[in-house]
């Protein structure tokens, strides 16, 4: 019978020292040249990891009562509004939300990077007044020390695989994937590649609901799928999607996060975004996950759409590899466009290897999935119906 | 081998004049447009960068440009980013066309080699961390 590992195994084996670590990176070419067999008696965890910018992202805080005590109706954070249709002082803040008064060089993600850089924001409410909550303003000053809860719950991070944009038209565009060059003059792409998370566990075996991870540079785990989880994608033979397919929804405490694996982005004529560090160990518990861990950017594909086509369905220009994306240049319809990535290869080698030090340290321990990700029909779109 | 970048302005009555030719048949100079923006009527713009000649001869180059009533000035911009505030993303990298941005294949890092770099300063407003500054 065929070798496998189980998640106490591994966790012993965590606990005692004994563990073998190695990065998504460094496992390829261990599975090329000793096979799948081998290298599960001799490893036991890879990491993977991401660094990019992920627009669903936000944090939620409470920031304790005041005297006399406030039932805030609507909050800012440095002027940037924060949704408070929740209990008395319980508040999410999106990171792609606007400063009022900055307008679109501020926002959620640069308060959240604020805070995490240990800075004290400042705290503006409103409300209408109540027998049980007489007063109606409040602003003061407000650091992570002084807030009950402060947490990150991203909705969709990790995507598993993403589009490469080009633009066709005859302007230059500025898009989330960045500023396109008029007429196929560059393309770029966000996705770690071989580094990725659910590249690695293409069908959501090991990576599910309560899985540690690290986020942001401290311990956060899978809180949910993320939103348009979308496992119907096309998938190569490996396993892998072609184009945009799962989805996470990650939670975690700000406070143990570090500001070198959050930080507040400002897209040119788009808007705001945070970009956020993710880093997920898989434990190889069978020839079948080494065997997937051991996919390289070569085997990685990812689809071109032309970002010209302001539509929800772009065209599809055709399919690269993540070796191609890498080396600088696309081949698209006999034309060479030059490429370039949003998300950093450079951080998520850092996390990686972090999170690969922490584990060997003994100081992560793996999680079993509490649940798996739902593996079904994929996104709706929104129709219109007029009444 | 001198090599110097300037940028040129043209008075409006200059704009549709064959000058740099002179660079090149009477000094003898390389000429290379880094950019250029010539509207007949209105003031033109060239940023060039002179070579193949010896310090001498490029000097004799803008002197002559100088009495052609051409505004000469040298190229004193230069883009700078603070690297510890760098997160080597690579979306700079889109949009420099002369590859002075580049996100080095082995280290993953953002390499800058400000000598392939022609200010035309793109990545200032494509780096979504707003670190890419000009120095004048």
């Amino acid at each position: 019978m065929a070798r496998t590992k189980t998640y106490e195994e591994i966790n012993e084996k965590i606990k005692s020292g004994k563990v073998t670590v190695v990065t998504a990176e460094e496992i390829i070419p261990m599975v090329k040249e000793e096979g799948p067999a081998a290298v599960l008696e001799k490893v036991d965890v890879v990491t993977t990891a991401t660094f990019g910018p992920m627009c669903s992202s936000g944090l939620f805080l409470n920031f304790g009562h005041s005297d006399p005590p406030i039932k805030m109706s609507k909050v800012w954070l440095n002027d940037v509004p924060a949704y408070a249709g929740l209990a008395a002082v319980d508040a999410y803040l999106g990171a792609t939300e606007l400063s009022e008064s900055q307008g679109a060089v501020y926002g959620g993600a640069h308060v959240i990077e604020e805070l995490v850089s240990g800075k004290k924001v400042r705290l503006r409410a409103i409300a209408g007044g109540t027998d049980c909550y007489p007063r109606r303003e409040i602003e003061t000053m407000v650091g992570l020390e002084d807030l009950n809860q402060v947490y990150l719950f991203n909705p969709r991070n990790a995507y598993q695989n993403y589009a490469v944009a080009v633009n066709s038209t005859s302007r230059t565009l500025y898009t989330y994937m960045g500023t396109l060059l008029p007429k196929f003059g560059n393309a770029t792409y966000s996705s770690a590649g071989e580094l990725s998370p659910l590249l690695n566990d293409p069908y959501y075996e090991v990576i599910g609901i309560g899985t540690r991870i690290l986020l942001g540079g401290g311990e956060g785990y899978v809180a949910w799928e993320g939103t348009q989880h979308n496992p119907a994608q096309k998938r190569n033979e490996n396993g892998t999607p072609v184009a945009a397919a799962g989805t996470l929804a990650v939670i975690g405490d700000l406070r143990g996060m570090k500001r070198d694996y959050l930080r507040a982005a400002v897209f040119h004529n788009y808007g705001v975004s945070l970009y956020v560090g993710i880093g997920i160990p898989i434990p190889l518990l069978n020839e079948e996950i080494v065997r997937r861990v051991g996919v390289s950017n070569e085997e990685l594909t990812a689809t071109v759409y032309d970002y010209g086509v302001p539509r929800r369905s772009r065209p599809a220009l055709g399919v690269v590899t993540y070796a191609e994306l890498r080396s600088g240049k696309i081949n698209i319809n006999n034309r060479s466009i030059p490429t370039a990535p949003l998300s950093s290869l450079y951080k998520a080698r850092q996390i990686a290897t972090e999170l690969k030090e922490r584990i060997i340290n003994g100081r992560f321990l793996l999680t079993a999935p509490v649940a798996k990700l739902p593996f079904r029909d994929g996104v709706k779109p929104l129709r219109e119906e007029v009444k | 081998m001198a090599k110097k970048r300037v940028v040129l302005t043209f008075p409006p009555e200059l704009t549709e004049k064959p000058i740099t030719y002179h660079l090149v048949k009477d000094f003898d100079l390389a000429i290379n447009i880094l950019r250029a923006k010539i509207t007949p009527g209105e003031e033109g713009k060239l940023v060039l960068e002179l070579s193949n000649g010896s310090e001498e001869m490029i000097k004799k180059g803008l002197d002559f440009l100088v009495q052609q009533g051409v505004g000469v000035e040298a190229v004193s911009k230069e883009i700078s980013f603070t690297d510890e505030d760098c997160i080597h993303c690579g979306a700079c990298t889109a949009v420099c066309q002369p590859g002075a941005l580049q996100i080095n294949p082995d280290t993953g890092r953002l390499r800058f080699e400000k000598e392939r770099c022609i200010v035309c300063e793109l990545c200032v407003p494509a780096c979504p961390l707003g670190i890419i500054k000009v120095l004048f």
